[in-house]
């Protein structure tokens, strides 16, 4: 495995309450090579700060989670080096405004010194002829669509050759019409047998690609099948709750 | 928000006056003139040969115009050089204490930098600028005023700076840190290409009204024998026993450049937020 979650916890602290919001209750899970590991569930659920937790944006507050065998929540761990290979990508893209597409796909990689800029270059030309944004490379992100950002966004993930791959909820911001074109790049991108775990609420979107399928609900994994096993034989009350909500439409 | 209801109030009042926001400038700025000029004796004067008599008197004979114009030189000087000062020292101060809100462990650097800024700005520049000349300078006479005005002027002016900072790097939204984390970049190779920039960009308007600050306060680098703007107006005066001529033409002398200045700042602003560039 190339993930290996243990008994994952998570509570945040209320503003100026004494209690804890526990978010995360022990989860146990991991992810293998090349496998697509699609992650549904209700609002507030903890889905996204389960994900979150992979790459550390969430300090776990107890549990493993083991990269390659090696532990990155421990303090001796370079938490850095580790995101180089989990890669990230928002509901709300985060390009840097203050570059243009090509120098917001190379400023990483070639400050990691993966690449000589000439190099990383060439790759981010070749990423984004990848998502079908070649002609942008010189763009300001600001005078992007929505489906256009996210779709750099994920080659700008892309660029430091990252092991992983996270997608948190990456088509909920989008206006509809820009949903298929973010769902085509990420179908090739799973196709190319990258490694992804997905946030979403498409669906039909995570029953094509996915592998696996983790039911979170209240901070634990409460059902995890296959596509069919979930979508098909939900067996789970609240699954199957879930599911009639949201298939219903 | 604050700034945006005043807006709209100001907005409404042009409208119900069917007046433009420069019209009005320029007649409060008109009715100041006027007052000038009368104070100054341009219409009491016996006569207008009078007036010009003492004009010439104090400015042109034995080109006394330069005492104005040298005077002018130490003013820009020390203020453009006390705000790259500022700006210098306003941007470690507020990473210092942005970075130790967001997690990094410096709270030895938080506090002192916490501890500077209270001081500075607890204190008024002119007392801070003679402690520099009168005692922590003290022995070293040699050293020319102007550099340790410079230091003075932009030590303090480095704390209001810092707190403009500050905002515009708190006016990011912080998923732009997340994002660049996630690539694995340090939270300070973040801040230097990703966050700075940006905020940078936001408060450049906000230093150019650091700089116009600081353009009206080192008029008081005459009290260390500075002949800045200022003092060549009381030197010219102390020459012709002219009260009011020397002193209203160095107000207008300020006032000019920071019409002048405003005027850039407004359409700095206006190109700012038609570029797309952020």
């Amino acid at each position: 495995m190339i993930i290996e979650i243990e008994n994952l916890h998570k509570s945040f602290k209320l503003n100026g309450r004494k209690d804890e919001l526990h978010v995360l209750n022990g989860i146990t899970t991991g992810i293998n090579k090349g496998e697509r590991v699609s992650v549904i569930g209700p609002s507030g659920s903890g889905k996204s700060t389960f994900l979150r937790c992979i790459n550390r944006m969430e300090e776990p507050t107890s549990g493993s989670i083991k990269f390659n065998g090696q532990d990155i929540t421990s303090e001796t761990c370079d938490i850095n080096e580790i995101r180089r290979h989990i890669g990230m990508v928002f509901q709300h893209f985060y390009l840097f405004p203050n570059l243009t597409v090509r120098e917001n796909l190379t400023l990483a990689p070639v400050q990691h010194k993966i690449y000589t800029p000439k190099e990383a270059d060439d790759r981010a030309k070749e990423l984004l002829s990848r998502v079908g944004l070649l002609d942008k490379i010189d763009e300001w992100p600001d005078r992007l669509s929505g489906g256009q950002k996210q779709r750099v966004a994920i080659a700008r993930a892309l660029a430091v050759n990252p092991d992983v791959l996270l997608f948190d909820e990456p088509t909920s911001a989008l206006d509809p019409e820009m949903i298929g074109e973010v769902l085509e790049v990420m179908k090739e991108l799973a196709d190319s047998g990258m490694t992804m775990y997905l946030v979403t609420h498409e669906m039909g979107f995570a029953k094509e690609i996915s592998d696996r399928i983790l039911f979170i609900d209240k901070g634990v994994i409460s059902e995890e099948g296959t596509p069919s096993d979930i979508f098909d034989n939900p067996k789970q009350p609240r699954t199957i709750e879930f599911l009639s909500k949201v298939l219903r439409r | 928000m604050i700034t945006r209801n005043n807006n709209n109030n100001l907005q409404d009042l042009q409208k119900r006056y069917g007046m433009a926001r420069g019209d009005i400038v320029l007649a409060v700025c008109a009715v100041i003139l006027l007052f000038l000029l009368y104070r100054s004796g341009f219409f009491t004067a016996e006569s207008w040969a009078d007036f010009a008599r003492r004009f010439e008197q104090n400015f042109i004979r034995e080109s006394r115009y330069m005492m104005l114009v040298n005077g002018l030189k130490a003013t820009i000087f020390m203020t453009f050089f006390s705000t790259l000062l500022g700006i210098a020292v306003g941007l470690i101060l507020s990473v210092i204490r942005v970075a130790h809100k967001g997690g990094v462990r410096i709270p030895f650097l938080n506090w002192l930098a916490n501890c500077y800024i209270t001081v500075l700005r607890g204190t008024p520049v002119m007392v801070q600028l003679l402690i520099w000349n009168f005692t922590i300078f003290a022995s070293a006479r040699t050293l020319n005023l102007q550099y340790i005005a410079i230091l003075a002027f932009g030590l303090n002016s480095g704390a209001y700076i810092a707190e403009i900072f500050r905002g515009g790097i708190e006016s990011i939204d912080g998923g732009q840190m997340e994002a660049a984390r996630s690539l694995g970049l340090s939270y300070g190779k973040s801040m230097r290409f990703v966050i700075l920039p940006q905020a940078v960009r936001n408060v450049i308007p906000m230093l150019f009204n650091e700089f116009i600050a600081l353009l009206k306060e080192t008029s008081v680098a005459g009290y260390i024998g500075i002949d800045d703007l200022t003092r060549a107006g009381q030197d010219i005066q102390s020459l012709t026993m002219e009260h009011s001529q020397p002193l209203i033409m160095v107000a207008l002398i300020y006032l000019a450049i920071v019409l002048l200045l405003s005027h850039l700042i407004k359409r700095l602003e206006n190109w700012l937020s038609r570029s797309k560039r952020g």
